[in-house]
């Protein structure tokens, strides 16, 4: 017996679409930003920073007020995406996937920035003196000594977009299947009473999260990486 | 010295309530903004302190039914007071309908006729926000308008769902919604829009959004509360309430069944 309805389900299947997308998103957009964060001596390194860390200390309601404003007609990704012929994209999923990109940016950033940063200058002279290019360097070098923080970042850029509500309920419009995710419905589920449906769609919620970490933390330990420091 | 001290607790509480009371209201979203036109005026003709907490009926009442410290429950419903009143949380004798609410189809353009309204709604673009009909009764309400006028699956791919009609506005005052069916009181003053255009919904199309007050029986100034009930039946109490769009329940005042 499966103790979901049909609406429990496209919540859950819309949620892993979701967090699928923005984590593959994040990890394409991450990964330079971070080895940019981890090498840089500018002087935008700090102000960089502190503009990823943002979202981790911003509420929700924040980034979801002014989301709703900047996708509408009157905001700026709303004109763009207009004249895009895109049209607006608040009540979709693509909206959902823009405000869940940075609302998960440092959840995935800072993991890899920080296993970019342990590996140290000295793997990349000792490259450099056998003849390696700055790409070469990076494929070979970086990306392999750096691969316990890519997989911090991916598993945490998933289960944080998972675990997203504020952001998602100001500029969704619970539409099932397009923008009602699985945090919406157990909302739903508790303003309606319907406390059953609550229970059942929040533990699977709490298993999976305890589960996702879990996992995380003990192949972690047995790499020994850095990936889990934040805010060093 | 137990009963003592227990005996200066009640007198303190009795003297308490007779002069400044402090009174918690849990009031459904809908109705905060006539709510605190409403305690200022309450406040300054009897002393007593009135506390407002805002929210959807559904979160308030869920509060409650944990112990949340209010004094008395402003339902956006009527199911949740009487539920409250079977299960012992609140007072039977307290049950008061202190509104019925109207249906806006709002648009933020300032602009808008009625039958031009009806064109854009039929047959063109853009979203209708309207409150999510299970959780709210303006949605259910909403959903009403829709099927009487027999556009419901006509605009049903149109529809986003605000998690109350604050939202539903939120979406088409930020015009990423071309039309939202919220509350008259949100955008209504003296039967006139604030802002934006729109027509007041016909009352045929919808039931009445009744909305019962109770006063809870956790509370310690039962008799504060029931003054303010009773406040609401008097006419400045009722000026107030109408100029934010709200029909008066005509009488009998007390909900239908309290007789039971």
């Amino acid at each position: 017996m499966i103790p979901f309805s049909d609406a429990d389900l496209g919540a859950i299947w819309l949620t892993i679409r979701l967090a699928t997308t923005v984590t593959l998103l994040l990890m394409l957009l991450g990964t330079p930003l971070a080895w940019w964060l981890a090498r840089t001596h500018s002087a935008w390194r700090g102000p960089v920073n502190a503009l990823v860390a943002l979202p981790l200390v911003l509420p929700p309601t924040v980034i979801g007020f002014y989301f709703l404003l900047a996708l509408g007609p009157d905001g700026p990704i709303g004109a763009l995406t207009n004249t895009l012929g895109l049209g607006y994209l608040a009540f979709t999923f693509w909206g959902l996937v823009v405000a869940s990109t940075v609302y998960s940016l440092p959840f995935v950033v800072q993991p890899i920035q920080n296993a970019f940063e342990a590996i140290g200058d000295r793997p990349f002279e000792v490259a450099a003196t056998l003849g390696a290019g700055s790409l070469d360097r990076f494929i070979s070098v970086a990306l392999p000594l750096a691969r316990p923080g890519f997989v911090s970042a991916a598993v945490l850029g998933f289960a944080h977009t998972v675990g997203e509500f504020g952001v998602v309920l100001m500029i969704g419009g619970n539409i099932p299947d397009e923008t009602r995710v699985v945090s919406v419905q157990i909302y739903d589920h508790v303003e309606a009473l319907d406390y059953v449906g609550a229970h059942w769609l929040s533990g699977t919620m709490v298993v999976f999260s305890f589960v996702v970490l879990c996992l995380l933390y003990v192949t972690q330990r047995r790499s020994r990486s850095s990936g889990l420091n934040f805010g060093r | 010295m137990r009963r003592l001290l227990l005996a200066i607790f009640t007198c303190a509480l009795v003297v308490q309530d007779a002069r400044g009371a402090e009174l918690r209201l849990a009031v459904a979203a809908n109705f905060n903004a006539p709510m605190r036109e409403l305690a200022a005026a309450f406040e300054q003709d009897t002393g007593h302190v009135l506390k407002i907490a805002p929210g959807a009926s559904g979160k308030l009442y869920a509060q409650i039914r944990q112990g949340a410290p209010y004094d008395l429950f402003f339902s956006a419903d009527q199911n949740k007071p009487a539920a409250l009143v079977r299960d012992g949380l609140a007072l039977g004798d307290s049950r008061y309908t202190y509104a019925s609410g109207r249906l806006v189809l709002w648009t933020r353009r300032p602009d808008y006729h009625a039958d031009e309204i009806r064109r854009a709604l039929s047959q063109s673009e853009g979203r209708i926000a309207v409150a999510n009909a299970r959780i709210a009764p303006y949605g259910a309400a909403a959903e009403q308008v829709l099927g009487a006028l027999g556009l419901a699956d006509q605009l049903r791919p149109r529809l986003v769902y605000g998690e109350s009609v604050s939202q539903a506005y939120q979406f088409a005052a930020s015009g990423n919604a071309r039309f939202g069916l919220v509350a008259a009181s949100v955008v209504m003053r003296d039967g006139a829009f604030v802002t934006g255009s729109g027509i007041l919904v016909p009352q045929t199309l919808h039931g009445p959004v009744l909305q019962d007050a109770v006063v809870l029986t956790r509370s310690q100034f039962p008799q504060a509360a029931m003054a303010f009930l009773a406040y609401l039946h008097t006419n400045p109490a009722q000026q107030i309430i109408s100029r934010y769009g709200y029909m008066m329940p005509t009488p009998p005042v007390m909900s239908r069944d309290t007789v039971l």
